[in-house]
């Protein structure tokens, strides 16, 4: 067995309401005001933080490089460590995962792990081009140049490969507009109908407006802590019992077709005539949930874990990753939305704060935000941060939290278990 | 030596065009020229203009991509030139309505995925020629190239076999 190094726990968090656009606050701004709720609500100051890890995405959106350690002057945690890290939209989950080791190695007893995004700097489009850049400038970029394009060819092959209709994407955007009309932090809560979904102008075919996420500006900030801090600081902290990170090739077409790497409640009968990731799946989705299962001892993913908050940044990505984390079994994405069972009162709630797709996804801050939305709802504390309970889920012992990059490039998945 | 108390900056006409004043957003330009190299990938720009699509093979495993790439990520030895064929099918399909801002102007667009008979992996493309309604899964392309090259990958694109029009009805039930 791999070294797991320290315990590790969360011990506080706080999110800013993401927005389309808050030209009052700049980045640094926007990331104190997510700091300074998260020391409060722990009864913390600046001097109980060790270091700190910086998650942003562009310097082409704010063009200002070091943009990380302007917010670490701001928060006035200079002269202690600090690093920025990035991987396109999980950066988040990446930045999350290397607090983390700061923490398990031993180098850190707290963590201060901060993502940003200000996506209004530029208009939709050009947002989208800077976003695209993210693709292979020589091969993809120039051809498509457009995230929405690469995920409407996978959505097609999952529907070609697997039956899935766009009227299960639409239950996807219906569910997670939806759960976001409770949480007071999401940016587009909604209420949908099949229809509004399918009616909305299409972007990417198959996939419309309500099928994928928009941009935002937004901070979110998550404190990291070892297990004796952890319980020093709050007597309800909680674990980060494990992570696991997955990686892809860049370009979309060299992913290759091959067999289905397992999880402990799958055989290879399961998928005897499926060409594996291909274009249908996330392989570093399911390479990342395999790592982080090892490590929390998952073997039946669907009965051990209690909630998700998963990146779909498209509703077909929410489908395929239910496979890759093995809540079901490659090809019954579709039917599982179709069944409920990732709704709020479902087998496994997913993305019960209403998602990318209805909180928005300002990209750094994107992978923090489902960190603090499930440390709040493994504490049991959502009516606390909410001003409501509709969302808290009575009693949540395990959830999993999952970023997401690219065309799946780089995927994160960190398992966190209640302590009380 | 000058020391001068009176010095005075210049100042120019061109001023700065503001968008709000509470906050104050101003118009921020940035443009640049990059001296870009395809490097170890050239060969595949220049082939475009003698019609041919450059995959690779590698030395080793004999594994065949539909992109170039001078090592193997399945075994990590160096590649060979491979030349693919200018048929291939489509694997995936979609239409862009919308895009990023540089290519906005060419929406709605078609973008496609190739299969390409012997290769293991794909190459992405543009596809003209068919209404979006019309591309399916399996459809047979042809590459077509670009008579004055851009050196972009868009110097091929693809269009309907001829084949496609008889197994396109079929497909479409019409």
């Amino acid at each position: 067995m791999k070294y797991k190094g320290r315990n590790v726990y969360m011990v506080s968090g706080g999110v800013t309401k993401f927005a389309k656009a808050t030209p009052t606050m700049d980045f640094r701004l926007r990331v104190k005001k997510a700091f300074d709720y998260a020391l409060n609500d722990a009864n913390l100051t600046l001097n109980d933080i060790d270091g700190s890890v910086a998650s942003y995405f562009a310097d082409h959106f704010q063009r200002q490089l070091m943009s990380g350690i302007m917010v670490q002057d701001y928060l006035g945690l200079t002269p202690k460590p600090s690093k920025r890290v990035e991987g396109g939209g999980a950066t988040g989950g990446l930045a999350f995962q290397t607090g983390f080791e700061e923490i398990a190695s031993g180098r850190m007893d707290t963590c201060a792990v901060y993502g940003f995004e200000g996506m209004s700097h530029v208009n939709t489009w050009k947002g989208n081009e800077f976003i695209a850049l993210a693709s292979d400038t020589n091969f993809d970029y120039p051809v498509g140049g457009f995230y929405t394009g690469y995920y409407a060819m996978m959505a097609r092959r999952h529907m070609h490969e697997f039956g899935t209709t766009v009227e299960q994407l639409a239950k996807v955007s219906i569910k997670n507009h939806g759960n976001a009309i409770d949480n007071p932090y999401a940016q587009s809560p909604m209420k949908l109908t099949v229809e509004d979904v399918r009616n909305s102008p299409m972007v990417a075919a198959p996939l419309t407006r309500l099928d994928v996420c928009t941009m935002s500006d937004g901070a979110a900030v998550a404190i990291l802590a070892s297990e004796e801090k952890a319980f020093e600081i709050t007597d309800n902290p909680v674990l980060v019992k494990s992570i696991g990170t997955g990686t892809d090739t860049m370009r979309l077409a060299d992913r290759p077709f091959l067999k289905v790497p397992l999880l402990p409640n799958e055989k290879e009968s399961d998928y005897s005539n499926l060409q594996y990731p291909g274009i249908h799946s996330f392989r570093a989705g399911r390479s990342a949930a395999k790592e982080a299962y090892e490590g929390a001892g998952i073997t039946d993913p669907l009965e051990q874990i209690d909630v998700v908050e998963l990146h779909d940044a498209y509703t077909s990505s929410e489908i395929q990753t239910y496979e890759d984390l093995g809540l079901c079994k490659y090809g019954e994405g579709g039917s599982f939305i179709d069944e409920g069972k990732s709704g709020l009162h479902g087998k496994v709630p997913v993305n019960p704060s209403g998602g990318l797709l209805a909180c928005g996804h300002p990209v750094g801050a994107t992978g923090i935000m489902q960190g603090v939305f499930m440390f709040w709802q493994l504490q049991r504390t959502i009516s606390k941060h909410f001003g409501n309970s509709a969302l808290q889920l009575p009693s949540p012992k395990t959830g999993l939290i999952h970023s997401h990059a690219g065309t799946g490039t780089y995927v994160t998945v960190s398992v966190m278990e209640a302590t009380k | 030596m000058t020391l001068n108390p009176n010095a005075k900056m210049e100042e120019t006409q061109n001023g700065t065009e503001v968008y709000s004043t509470d906050p104050l957003i101003v118009k921020s330009h940035y443009d640049i020229d990059y001296i870009h190299s395809y490097a170890q990938d050239s060969e595949f720009f220049m082939s475009l203009g003698k019609k041919k699509i450059m995959g690779s093979k590698c030395k080793k495993c004999g594994y065949v991509y539909g992109t170039p790439r001078s090592h193997c990520m399945m075994c990590g030895a160096e590649t060979e030139w491979y030349q693919l064929p200018n048929k291939g099918k489509v694997h995936s399909y979609t239409t862009c309505f919308f895009g990023s801002e540089e290519f906005l102007p060419e929406t709605p667009f078609h973008l496609i995925l190739v299969e390409f008979e012997g290769a293991n992996s794909l190459f992405m493309a543009r596809l003209i020629g068919a209404d979006a309604d019309d591309i399916y899964v399996g459809m047979p392309v042809v590459a077509k190239f670009k008579r004055m090259q851009r050196f972009l990958p868009t110097d091929v694109y693809f269009v309907p076999a001829p084949e496609a029009l008889e197994a396109g009805k079929q497909v479409n039930g019409k």
